[in-house]
């Protein structure tokens, strides 16, 4: 390498490093360092194929739904969710991916996606907790990435995060409607939510301590705020709709914790994480086998559309 | 923007108070503010059947088409396959809600809970012998070509009902027609779309879209003769008579057949609906096992 070119890139890093201290936007044409852009394209192909794959667990009422309005409500979500899918691998397009590359990368496992979706759906109680909790939970992530340095990464999240809080309005409603219907229905939810409390605390992931990667992004402003910053804030907020709801959440040691106003809550089970993680949930690999079964079974449908794109453009 | 800010806080300052816990489903009465007296001179009967006719063609089909639900050959087929879906829903919920303001629930009104409503009733609490879509809609999806050929005739052929059911007396029918008209134009130019490229792209694809059309083109036998309830709802400018668009929707797949270098078998000869009398191929009970089934074991519960 030159002089020449060693001044240019320490140039453009000190112009990045300026960009990212003004709490300015990053975008596609602008110098950025290998490893912000690798950074930036793992995090938004997790949370893509998250988008993806979350479909299959409440895909999996669609056609069991049990009214046509709830069916209507859980169809528009599901679509919903394959359109956040469609935004979030464009974003990491401009990154120089390739959507059908980290297609690929997901069913081949070189590339996670959020543990929670490992979980089955058992009753259509589910459904509402997913709605309320799941989506809950994923909107603490996301709305401070709505201010993520990277400027097609932030412009993306502002939509999905509008689309997530109408999906998690949606679900509490669900849930209110079935707690106040009979109790058999009422004995669902409170299954639901014994069921997915804890693993929804898990998709802040690590706690801060064990967690590498926070600190350089949060350096690189694509990361707002710590794992167990987050967790607290979803806690706290989560507690008093609990109440409304008139569910017991499964923590016999969450409380009020008087003088700081936030709630203290039991030690979480990360062996039972890293199980997920690593590809040992309940689910893991049936959510991989139809990824892949949609890609394989229909190749010949995207080779018939390019073969005929080919023969008509000229 | 201010990232401390929750999704509560926004949703409490617009709505105030309890207004967060439960807002915005955003599903109102499908038929507020439209005027559901039946005609004079018609029989409110006649006019619920028809509705259950065209309710259950658009229920079943949006069914199968759910089927594809995270299994679509891309996201844009899993956004679009599920827009056909969920127009098509829409659209039952009008007409199935429709029947029931005629009376015409039958048994299914005893089977459900008096919290559910009509259009439930009419969907959930049916046994197949009692629904009336054409067969056409029931059989198995197959590949994506067959689900594309059969939303191709299907949405050419419903098409052409809505677009002459805009000017029915009934101002129901004529409210559902006229936003359908825009709903059933894009499926079928969607599926024509799929069609050409099917047909006209590899040898595979070309074989299955072929294997499609040989499969479902006999149905098409059943779309064109009137019942004895459209024959007289179409006497009393409500319905339209079926038989009077054959030629048209035969022209338009004609049209789309032979731009994807598609034979079109035999037009068949046109004989009575099965499907509008009850009668229904082996296909259609296991899709209504699984669309009921969880409504039927808990009849007391309110979704």
């Amino acid at each position: 390498m030159t002089a020449v070119a060693d001044v240019r890139e320490s140039d453009l890093q000190e112009y990045f490093d300026a960009t990212i201290a003004h709490d300015r936007r990053i975008e596609p044409r602008d110098w950025m360092p290998e490893a912000y852009r690798k950074t930036l394209v793992r995090q938004i192909a997790q949370h893509a194929h998250s988008e993806i794959i979350g479909m299959q667990p409440e895909g999996d009422w669609l056609l069991a739904a049990p009214s046509l309005r709830r069916k209507a409500i859980l169809l528009a979500k599901v679509q919903d969710e394959a359109g956040h899918g469609m935004y979030l691998y464009a974003a990491a397009e401009t990154l120089g991916a390739d959507r059908a590359d980290l297609t690929d990368k997901l069913i081949e496992r070189k590339q996670k996606y959020s543990s929670i979706f490992n979980y089955p759906t058992l009753t259509y109680a589910d459904v509402g907790v997913i709605g309320w909790l799941v989506d809950g939970a994923a909107i603490c992530n996301q709305v401070p990435l709505c201010r993520s340095s990277y400027g097609p990464y932030a412009r993306a999240m502002i939509r999905v995060c509008k689309e997530e809080s109408f999906h998690q309005r949606q679900g509490f409603e669900l849930l209110m409607t079935m707690m106040r219907g009979t109790e058999g229905q009422q004995a669902m939810v409170q299954d639901a939510v014994d069921r997915w409390w804890w693993p929804s605390l898990m998709m802040f992931g690590p706690p801060d301590d064990d967690s590498p990667n926070s600190a350089q992004s949060m350096a690189w402003g694509i990361k707002r705020h710590s794992n167990d910053e987050l967790r607290q804030r979803y806690v706290d907020m989560t507690v008093p709709q609990a109440a409304v709801l008139g569910v017991q959440l499964p923590d016999p040691e969450l409380a009020l914790d008087e003088s700081t106003r936030r709630y203290r809550f039991g030690p979480i089970d990360w062996s039972e994480f890293k199980q997920v993680v690593s590809g040992h949930g309940p689910c893991n690999d049936e959510r991989i086998t139809r990824r892949r079964a949609a890609r394989d079974d229909n190749a010949w449908v995207l080779e018939a559309a390019t073969a005929y794109a080919a023969k008509h453009s000229a | 923007m201010n990232d401390t800010e929750t999704v509560y806080d926004a949703l409490d300052q617009a709505h105030g108070g309890e207004g967060q816990w439960a807002f915005g489903t955003g599903f109102d009465d499908p038929l507020a503010g439209v005027d559901t007296t039946v005609p004079d001179g018609v029989d409110a009967a006649d006019l619920g059947a028809y509705c259950l006719m065209l309710g259950d063609d658009a229920l079943v089909l949006s069914q199968r088409l759910t089927e594809w639900a995270t299994r679509s050959p891309e996201l844009e087929e899993e956004v679009a396959v599920a827009n056909c879906a969920l127009d098509l829903l829409g659209q039952a919920r009008l007409l199935l809600g429709r029947a029931g303001t005629c009376g015409v629930l039958g048994r299914s009104r005893s089977l459900a809970t008096e919290s559910i409503p009509d259009e439930d009733a009419l969907a959930y609490f049916r046994a197949p012998d009692e629904f009336r879509n054409h067969v056409l809609v029931e059989v198995d999806g197959g590949d994506f070509a067959q689900t594309m050929v059969r939303l191709l005739i299907a949405s050419a052929y419903r098409l052409a009902v809505f677009t002459r059911l805009r000017d029915s007396r009934d101002p129901v029918l004529s409210a559902i027609a006229a936003k359908g008209v825009h709903e059933l134009t894009y499926h079928r130019d969607y599926a024509a779309r799929w069609v050409l490229r099917l047909g006209d792209g590899t040898a595979e694809s070309h074989r299955r879209a072929a294997v499609a059309v040989d499969a479902l083109w006999p149905l098409l036998a059943d779309l064109f003769t009137a019942t004895e309830v459209e024959t007289r709802l179409t006497g009393a400018g409500v319905a339209v008579d079926p038989g009077g668009f054959e030629v048209e929707v035969r022209e338009v797949l004609g049209t789309v057949l032979t731009r994807a270098t598609l034979d079109a078998p035999e037009w068949p000869v046109a004989r009575p609906s099965p499907g509008r009398a009850g009668s229904h191929t082996p296909e259609l009970a296991p899709l209504l096992a699984e669309l009921q089934g969880l409504a039927r074991e808990h009849p007391a519960a309110t979704w």
